[in-house]
């Protein structure tokens, strides 16, 4: 491969590019997060489409300099839609050693490696393990652009002078590395000095320290002769609207927010910090005057606890929390399946089984939301496929919760919990309300109040403390199917069973048919859940033209009424899935006959675009 | 305060008697058991407390004690085994205009529910709390419980128990519960007056009440309730009188200032007069002495305290959040869903 040589200045060409992906890598205090989502702040400024993902060690500062301790922020820009943060990035930004080697694999062949060399010391070297210097090694020039900026000291000459300390100075590269890519692509500099200092209200040394050395790093990609092109990414043709960014954690702490307005009764939510789960308990805290209500509770039990509780009451009880916070929680559950009260549960996957990967995405929680109950406990549950869908998929999910008088359990996952998107922020009134109305007149004979007196849907009636004539009682013992008093009718409870069951299935009323992007019938049927939606229909995409159609299943339970119909109209089906084959099993079960192939990667990331690409070229032979 | 609740609340309060308080459901504990007791003294208060009975709560966990809410004619919520509490704190929280009850046993709170117990105490939700003390584990047909004594002998610890129990008005007080007291299930009168002042109190509010469980630990309180050893055995603490005890109050609790310990000293000997005795003030902003009092039950040679530990005041839990939310809907008003969706960095696209 040939790599072209540095140009001068004058000759400096501006290049299109349709996508680019980025990736800033460097110490966990390395400020590689905030340069991340400013350059993401700027690129939707320009009116790119973006997907972005952030890469953190589970640790909070793991040694300076060490491989643990590597930090990362990836974005991807488009001209046109972009459906994930992107498989390989084009340009690495790595500030150290350690970031290098943990990174330098997945930089595309012939990408920029912008590196800052000043921090290729011998002691960082070792801390990162290299025997000797990678930016003295031919491998690396062959097969990358290799761009080494002394970062550490022109960082040092921006701020001379400056007062600051010789630790608050070296914080500050960050932006230097900030300033070159804006010059890179063609950024104004303007918002971005403005955010700086917002930033830095409080402190306005560093503002200006920060700005300085910003403008310098800008400056020296300007002046210096390292970049052969500078490029332009059009604006990508997004539905017009009011525009912002969202990371999927946001998004349901903004759509459980939403509903409360919609419905016009209180959102309780009650958690217990976990990651990568604990953004949405944080943010739903700032959310009062939405008449949402938080309790960080003393644990994850207590958490969906108080969520049934505020149920009872009335509220619209949500909780949210992580695999081994679900875990925890599965007996609530069961309760709340029982009582047949409203109720919100997001897990947000990450990888297990135990503490596993915290920090890390994974899908492998799927039949523990469809199954992970003791007894006949079903419920309704539904996954979100990118960061701003978990806006719609909250509402949705206590929309159900509240139609149908039961536990909804949401699935999310790190990967969209951490990752963000430009959001399009509906237009007033485009939301519909939902109404929820409480039982408050006795509804059987003799001016009695039965709670558990059903109507044609199966659904029972929500009477909340504080109606005089209706005080009833509620508990985990199998219930009368009329009083709600105990009973131990075995009889009864088949009943129960049953009528339980059957009301989950006619939720089937409140979900659409699957949709099929791609020919109705072929040779292959993509099939995938929650946060591989993006990865899976770039690969459709990727596809197009050839037998291959992408159906994405919001609904796992219940799911689609056409989903049998469309998996028989494609000669194969193949599930792409983080996991070790949870729906391609579950589809199996749930479809005689359909024998799904599958396509598993559990490496704690998304899934690769050119690696599903690949699988279907393989099947279409 | 703003609610979930649509409804108005009735404008007068209904007179109401204890039976407006039964369910009509049989309560189905066994013959002799002191669940009995408690609940008759529970809805013989409720009727004076002027609270009306739709904006009253019961909300218990697994055990013989948490079938309560089924007998009780009030809302109701028999929950998962040590859970209550967390029920109670979201429902609260949401709902703070009701009162709300949780009836619970020593396994429920102290051995499968112990977190939950130490923080509904710590946080001051205003919450009350029976725990119906029988030392035992009834349902489950006689286990060792985390208040059976040292040394007691059940299904579990046949050559007896090596755990230390809890002594449960300490754990209370040591969790920072701004309301603690003891009863018995036999002395009604007593744990009517205390069920009182439960009722009246705002906090978190923890009543321990003896209770006898005449299948698998029968006499666990004859030591106290008996009529020959009662007056020696109990210490009836009341607000505003000397600690006296014993036959015709000869004795009293003595704070020793050089030990810094709790005596018993029998009033005429060795020079002790009534002044020297403590006078009891369960509105100590300390628990220091509540919590002396409270450990006496553990020593050899002293009665058992029965009364009110601590009742103190401070802002709840509950009112603090909601001065919060009601400060914060003040400032910002109606919030349309387009103005709070907008609140962050934006961008139009044409």
């Amino acid at each position: 491969m040939s790599i072209p040589e540095a140009a001068p200045t004058s000759k400096r060409e501006v290049e299109q590019v349709e996508t680019v992906t980025i990736r800033f890598v460097g110490d966990s205090g390395d400020g590689m997060q905030v340069i991340g989502s400013e350059f993401t702040k700027a690129s939707a400024l320009a009116g790119n489409d973006l997907s972005t993902f952030p890469d953190f060690p589970a640790e909070i500062r793991a040694p300076a300099g060490s491989l643990a301790g590597v930090s990362g922020y990836q974005v991807h820009l488009g001209g046109r839609t972009v459906y994930t943060p992107g498989d390989a990035p084009d340009v690495l930004v790595a500030m150290n050693p350690a970031a290098l080697k943990t990174n330098i694999q997945d930089l595309r062949l012939g990408g920029m490696l912008i590196v800052n060399s000043g921090a290729f010391n011998e002691a960082n070297l070792e801390k990162a393990l290299y025997k000797k210097n990678p930016l003295e090694d031919d491998a690396l020039k062959k097969n990358y652009r290799v761009v080494p900026v002394e970062m550490n000291t022109l960082t040092q000459h921006a701020l001379e002078g400056s007062g600051l300390s010789s630790k608050e100075v070296a914080r500050c590269k960050n932006y230097f590395a900030l300033g070159m890519l804006y010059f890179l692509y063609g950024r104004p500099t303007e918002p971005q000095v403005q955010s700086i200092r917002a930033k830095f209200t409080k402190k306005p040394e560093f503002a200006d320290a920060n700005i300085k050395v910003f403008q310098a790093g800008h400056a020296f990609a300007e002046t210096s002769e390292l970049f052969v092109n500078t490029y332009r990414v059009p604006a990508a043709k997004l539905r017009p609207g009011l525009y912002r960014n969202v990371t999927g954690n946001q998004a349901t702490a903004l759509g459980l927010a939403a509903a409360a307005k919609l419905s016009g009764r209180q959102v309780f939510l009650g958690s217990y910090p976990i990651t990568p789960a604990t953004e949405i308990l944080q943010e739903s805290s700032y959310f009062k005057e939405m008449n949402v209500v938080t309790y960080q509770a003393e644990d994850e039990i207590a958490g969906i606890g108080s969520a049934i509780g505020a149920s009872f009451g009335g509220a619209i009880g949500c909780t949210t929390t992580s695999g081994p916070g679900l875990a925890l929680k599965s007996e609530m559950i069961g309760l709340a399946v029982i009582l047949e009260l409203p109720l919100v549960v997001v897990n947000v996957q990450r990888g297990g089984p135990s503490t596993g990967m915290p920090t890390k995405t994974e899908q492998a929680d799927l039949l523990m939301a469809l199954f992970g109950r003791h007894g006949e406990a079903p419920m309704p549950v539904l996954a979100a496929k990118s960061p701003g869908d978990c806006f719609y998929s909250a509402m949705e999910a206590v929309r159900i919760a509240i139609k149908w008088m039961t536990p909804v359990l949401l699935l999310t996952d790190g990967y969209l919990g951490f990752g963000s998107e430009p959001f399009r922020i509906p237009e007033e009134g485009e939301l519909q309300p939902f109404a929820v109305k409480y039982q408050t007149t006795p509804n059987y004979e003799g001016g009695k109040f039965m709670p558990y007196l059903r109507d044609a849907k199966l659904i029972r009636p929500w009477a909340v403390p504080g109606t005089p004539g209706l005080e009833h009682r509620v508990g985990g013992l199998e219930k009368d199917s009329l009083s709600g008093m105990v009973s131990y009718d075995g009889m009864n409870h088949e009943k129960m069973v049953k009528t339980r069951a059957q009301k989950i299935a006619n939720v089937v009323e409140d979900v659409p048919d699957l949709e099929v992007f791609g020919p109705a019938k072929g040779e292959v049927l993509l099939l995938s859940w929650g946060g591989t939606f993006g990865s899976v229909r770039a690969s459709a995409e990727a596809l197009h033209g050839k037998s291959v159609a992408h159906a994405h299943l919001r609904w796992l339970n219940p799911m689609p009424r056409n989903t049998g119909e469309v998996l028989r109209s494609y000669r194969k089906v193949l599930v792409p899935e983080v996991n070790n084959g949870q729906l391609a099993l579950y589809v199996r079960a749930m479809f005689p006959g359909i024998d799904p192939l599958q396509h598993n990667r559990i490496n704690g990331k998304a899934l690769n675009i050119s690696e599903i690409v690949a699988k279907v070229n393989e099947l279409l032979g | 305060m703003s609610t979930t609740n649509g409804t108005t609340a009735a404008a007068a309060l209904p007179t109401y008697t204890k039976k407006d308080f039964e369910s009509g459901v049989d309560p189905r504990w066994c013959p002799g058991c002191g669940d009995f007791s408690i609940i008759n003294q529970v809805q013989k208060l409720l009727p004076s407390i002027g609270v009306a009975r739709e904006n009253i709560v019961f909300i218990s966990g697994i055990g013989c004690s948490s079938r309560f809410p089924y007998y009780m004619n009030n809302y109701g919520m028999h929950t998962l085994h040590g859970r209550a509490p967390s029920f109670a704190s979201g429902l609260k929280l949401s709902r703070p205009e009701l009162q709300l009850w949780v009836v619970t046993g020593d396994g429920d709170a102290l051995a499968i529910g112990g977190n939950h117990f130490i923080h509904t105490m710590r946080r001051n939700l205003d919450i009350k709390m029976l725990m119906f003390n029988n030392r035992i584990y009834g349902l489950t047909k006689g286990q060792v419980s985390p208040t059976s004594e040292l040394g007691k002998k059940t299904k579990t610890t046949p050559y007896g128990s090596a755990d230390y129990p809890f002594n449960p008005p300490a754990l209370a007080l040591g969790a920072g519960a701004t309301f603690v007291a003891r009863s018995v299930d036999l002395e009604g009168a007593h744990m009517g007056v205390v069920l009182k002042s439960a009722a009246e109190h705002r906090g978190s509010t923890f009543v321990e009440i003896y209770q006898n469980c005449p299948v698998f630990n029968d006499g666990a309180y004859t030591f106290l309730t008996e009529k020959a050893v009662k007056a020696e055995a109990q210490l009836r603490m009341e607000e505003g009188k000397p600690l006296l005890f014993g036959k015709d109050n000869r004795k009293g609790i003595r704070f020793n200032s050089q030990s810094a310990e709790l005596e018993v000293v029998t009033l005429g000997e060795k020079g002790a007069v009534e002044k020297d005795v403590l006078v009891h003030n369960p509105r100590r902003d300390d628990p220091t002495i509540a919590f002396m009092l409270a450990n006496l039950s553990n020593r050899p040679g002293f009665p058992t305290p029965i009364g009110i530990f601590r009742a103190v005041k401070l802002p709840t839990c509950d009112d603090l959040n909601w001065k919060v939310i009601n400060s914060a809907k003040a400032k910002h008003g109606d919030v349309s869903l387009r103005k709070f969706l907008s609140s962050a960095d934006t961008w139009t696209v044409e």
